[in-house]
């Protein structure tokens, strides 16, 4: 699992949005045990209170749920999964489009690329 | 869990004969934080950390560990990996650390024996058969597998390559004692940035900079590394200021 940090920006925000990635992508599926703060400031080579910090903004999401005896778990919430998948994917499109306009496209030409490109085979980069 | 501040200098001035190695350095470190002590060499850093260990003493106004001026009581609570190594030639590693189980009432030897391992440290291994590098794990294992509020770590990283400086650093991020406060001393920075909470610049003897990583990040979209070449940019002979428009 890479975390593919960039220096200039904070740190927390991109473990944040990593790992909100990581769950509607369903690599924790809901109800699943979340791993340790440790384990993930481990992994991702950073400051524990950097990890914390992204953590703490899942819970106040409801992505992450802290149990008091249990540790932390996926939410079981479907619902809200599914609409933060569709808000990654809204914030996705707004940034494809900025650059699209910066070449010169308008949306509806945008549009017109996509379904072009929808009937080829899409090689999906493992992020 | 303590919430006073763990180091306080207030008007804190060092003087080597006539020269400033600290000037009038103002700073309060509070706990559970790693800290980067972060400056060029000669700017005062060693003298910092030699001032909150208690080795030297001010020349003018104060330094406080724990609220208290560093005597006894902060010998028990501040854990320092001094810049130079200090083992006698003719021990071994289980003797160094029989001497610090022996010293320090808060030195986990379970933890340093885990360390060892971990690092790869043969516990019959003889001091003198040892590079520069494996004789600086062995100091940071001693230092980190003691259970203290405050670590001083003066240059960890300096004596080993690249490949190592990683697992160091992981070494250092995992065995602290999550309430206690870590201040490294380096000039390797795009090394260790990910894992500071907050930096100070030191410059001449002053501190020039003391803000959290993240809001270094925030305001100047820039790594702390390039903060840091920035700030203490040295203007290059014949180069002329003005003609550096950036």
């Amino acid at each position: 699992m890479t975390w593919n940090l960039d220096d200039s920006r904070p740190i927390w925000p991109q473990l944040k949005e990593k790992l909100m990635r990581d769950i509607v992508a369903g690599r924790y599926a809901p109800g699943d045990s979340f791993p340790t703060v440790r384990d993930l400031a481990e992994q991702a080579r950073v400051n524990r209170n950097t990890m914390q910090r992204a953590l703490s903004e899942l819970e106040n999401e409801g992505l992450v749920i802290t149990n008091r005896t249990a540790g932390r778990t996926v939410t079981t919430d479907e619902e809200l999964i599914k609409i933060t998948r569709v808000t990654l994917a809204r914030e996705q499109i707004k940034t494809m489009l900025s650059e699209m306009q910066q070449l010169g496209f308008s949306a509806d030409e945008v549009a017109e690329l996509i379904r072009n490109e929808g009937g080829k085979k899409v090689d999906r980069n493992e992020d | 869990m303590k919430t006073n501040p763990i180091l306080e200098c207030k008007n804190l001035s060092r003087y080597y004969d006539a020269k400033a190695a600290l000037d009038d350095v103002n700073l309060t470190i509070g706990r559970g934080k790693i800290i980067g002590l972060l400056g060029p060499n000669g700017a005062g850093k060693t003298t910092l950390i030699k001032l909150a260990n208690g080795l030297i003493r001010p020349s003018s106004g104060q330094i406080l560990i724990d609220g208290v001026a560093p005597g006894i009581h902060t010998k028990e609570i501040v854990s320092y990996l001094p810049d130079k190594d200090y083992f006698a030639k003719w021990m071994k590693v289980s003797d160094v650390l029989n001497l610090f189980q022996e010293f320090y009432s808060n030195f986990s030897r379970k933890k340093a024996d885990r360390m060892c391992e971990t690092l790869g440290i043969k516990q019959d291994m003889p001091i003198k058969a040892m590079s520069k590098g494996t004789r600086e794990k062995l100091q940071l294992i001693l230092v980190m597998s003691r259970n203290a509020e405050l670590y001083l770590l003066d240059e960890p990283i300096a004596g080993v390559d690249p490949a190592a400086r990683d697992f160091i650093l992981s070494t250092i991020v995992n065995n602290y004692n999550e309430d206690g406060t870590i201040i490294i001393s380096t000039h390797l920075i795009s090394d260790i940035e990910r894992v500071l909470d907050e930096v100070v610049f030191i410059k001449d003897g002053r501190i020039v900079r003391h803000d959290t990583v993240d809001d270094i990040k925030e305001k100047e979209c820039k790594s702390i590394d390039e903060v840091f070449r920035d700030d203490f940019r040295m203007a290059v002979p014949g180069v002329k200021e003005a003609g550096y428009d950036r």
